[in-house]
């Protein structure tokens, strides 16, 4: 038996309440699919499974608030017989006998687990004895959510799956819940934020970046390409930061149980401003593998979802480095708070022309970009924080390559 | 399609992004991206909007005529020959 339970969408959640369910009793669901849709404080949340099943039981109503970690519904895994329902136990057994043995597992996956929704009993340990170890239940957790470390399966392999939705799923508003949302999301927002300044020992750095090269290469790019085929600098800056990653994993992960977890993909958190108030910062999977159109095409998707309040699960969930960009409001430059439990954010401020001495001491206006990093003391220092922005600033002379 | 079909069909296409513009508080003479709050990605995807809505296709280039919602109104006028 599996069981979806509600995970923590952020390091503010503690509860949510059930808007709809996609699925039904009796429904095989495939791993990815949308489970149901969570109101949060931040934005209406598609839940999705992190495992094939059968959906066995929905044990929690719509319109219904519950806190973080109960059990939403249950599954038979696959294999899993629906017609066995656990048999009553007899009179004189122990109670106990009828169960599995209880797996062994850390206190701290423990507790990740019930963070995340996951459920132990279903997560292959590596452990000493099979223990569940912290990691894990991040690949347990991760498994549904990083379509590139496991795709999902084509809809031509199980013919009995229904269909997965759409990527853009159509706006999910509550409009009841809106003036509630205002007042909530503040809260979030002051809870995560408050308890970055609290907790993590931040250190901040900035560089100036040359953008000539990207400019033009991005105007003659543009040029030849019709509208719905045009990428923004903001991918370009996006991607050299996921590229940057990959050789400064110290950027890359989460505080966690006072020891530093570097991540296995580079999720990249989009810090996105929504239009009444208020922001979220879902996950752009896989960033550093992906060519630059499909990282321009997810953002812009991320961008108009977040924005209609239809977010998924995974994204919520995963991002394991933060970007800012704060050049279309004028900032020159962001000194960005860490999102907890994420270990740095990078931000941007505007491309603008400012003046430039070139390598032949010539000054020129050139286009250039303020870079700014905020990071945990604990896990990086100063030194490391300057060359992964240098490193950015070099990727970003080569556009092409991007 | 005459100038007031235009303008009926952009602001169509602006409410989708920005749901609760009031029309009348634009200032339609003035730079309109500042007074919307419209970042890059927002007016990207009202050029996207109106490539769909209306069958142009604008150039980057172009982009410099579009400053002020009457100058959208003329220009896409003008290549739609209205």
């Amino acid at each position: 038996m599996l069981e979806l339970r509600l995970p923590s969408l952020g390091a503010d959640m503690d509860e949510g309440k059930l808007l709809e369910w996609k699925v039904r009793p009796g429904e095989h669901v495939v791993r990815g699919q949308v489970m149901c849709v969570v109101d949060t404080a931040k934005a209406a949340v598609d839940v999705e499974i992190w495992q094939d099943g059968t959906v066995a039981e929905l044990r929690v109503q719509p319109g219904e608030t519950v806190p973080v970690g109960t059990i939403l519904a249950t599954l038979l895994a696959p294999g899993e017989s629906a017609a066995a329902p656990p048999p009553p136990a007899p009179v004189t057994a122990p109670p106990a006998a009828a169960r599995a043995p209880r797996r062994r597992i850390s206190p701290a996956a423990r507790k990740r687990a019930e963070e995340l929704g996951v459920a132990v009993d279903d997560i292959p340990g590596s452990g000493p004895d099979g223990a569940v170890t912290l990691q894990d239940v991040e690949l347990a957790a991760a498994g549904a959510m990083a379509p590139a470390a496991a795709p999902r399966p084509a809809p031509a392999a199980s013919p009995a799956a229904a269909p997965l939705p759409a990527p853009v799923a159509p706006p999910a508003t509550t409009p009841a819940a809106v003036p509630d949302h205002q007042a909530e999301m503040r809260r979030a927002i002051a809870a995560a934020m408050s308890r970055s300044k609290r907790e993590i020992p931040h250190y901040y750095l900035a560089l100036t970046v040359p953008l000539a090269r990207a400019s033009a290469w991005l105007r003659d790019h543009n040029a030849r390409r019709p509208v719905t085929e045009r990428l923004l600098m903001a991918a370009l800056l996006l991607k050299s930061v996921a590229l940057a990653c990959r050789r400064f994993p110290e950027f890359n992960g989460f505080w966690r149980d006072e020891t530093f977890v570097p991540a296995a993909a580079v999720h990249a958190g989009v810090a996105i401003s929504l239009r009444r108030g208020g922001l979220v910062a879902p996950a752009l999977h896989d960033a550093d593998g992906k060519p630059l159109d499909q990282v321009m095409r997810e953002l812009s998707d991320l961008v108009q979802r977040a924005r209609a309040g239809s977010l998924r699960s995974s994204e919520l969930l995963e991002p394991t480095i933060t970007v800012t960009n704060l050049g279309d409001a004028g900032a020159d430059v962001v000194h960005a708070v860490i999102y907890p439990p994420q270990v740095a954010i990078v931000g941007f401020g505007a491309v603008a022309p400012r003046p430039w001495v070139d390598e032949d001491g010539e000054l020129r206006a050139v286009p250039t970009v303020i870079a700014s990093l905020a990071a945990d003391h604990r896990v990086s220092d100063g030194h490391r924080g300057a060359l992964f922005l240098a490193e950015i600033r070099d990727l970003l002379q080569h556009p092409e390559s991007l | 399609m005459n100038r007031d079909d235009i303008r009926a069909r952009m602001l169509g296409v602006l409410k989708g992004i920005a749901p609760e513009l009031e029309e009348d508080e634009v200032d339609w003479d003035r730079p309109w991206r500042g007074q919307v709050d419209l970042d890059s990605m927002d007016f990207l995807n009202f050029v996207v909007g109106l490539h769909q809505a209306l069958q142009v296709d604008i150039p980057e280039a172009d982009y410099g005529r579009l400053k002020t919602l009457n100058g959208v109104v003329e220009y896409l006028a003008g290549r739609l020959g209205a």
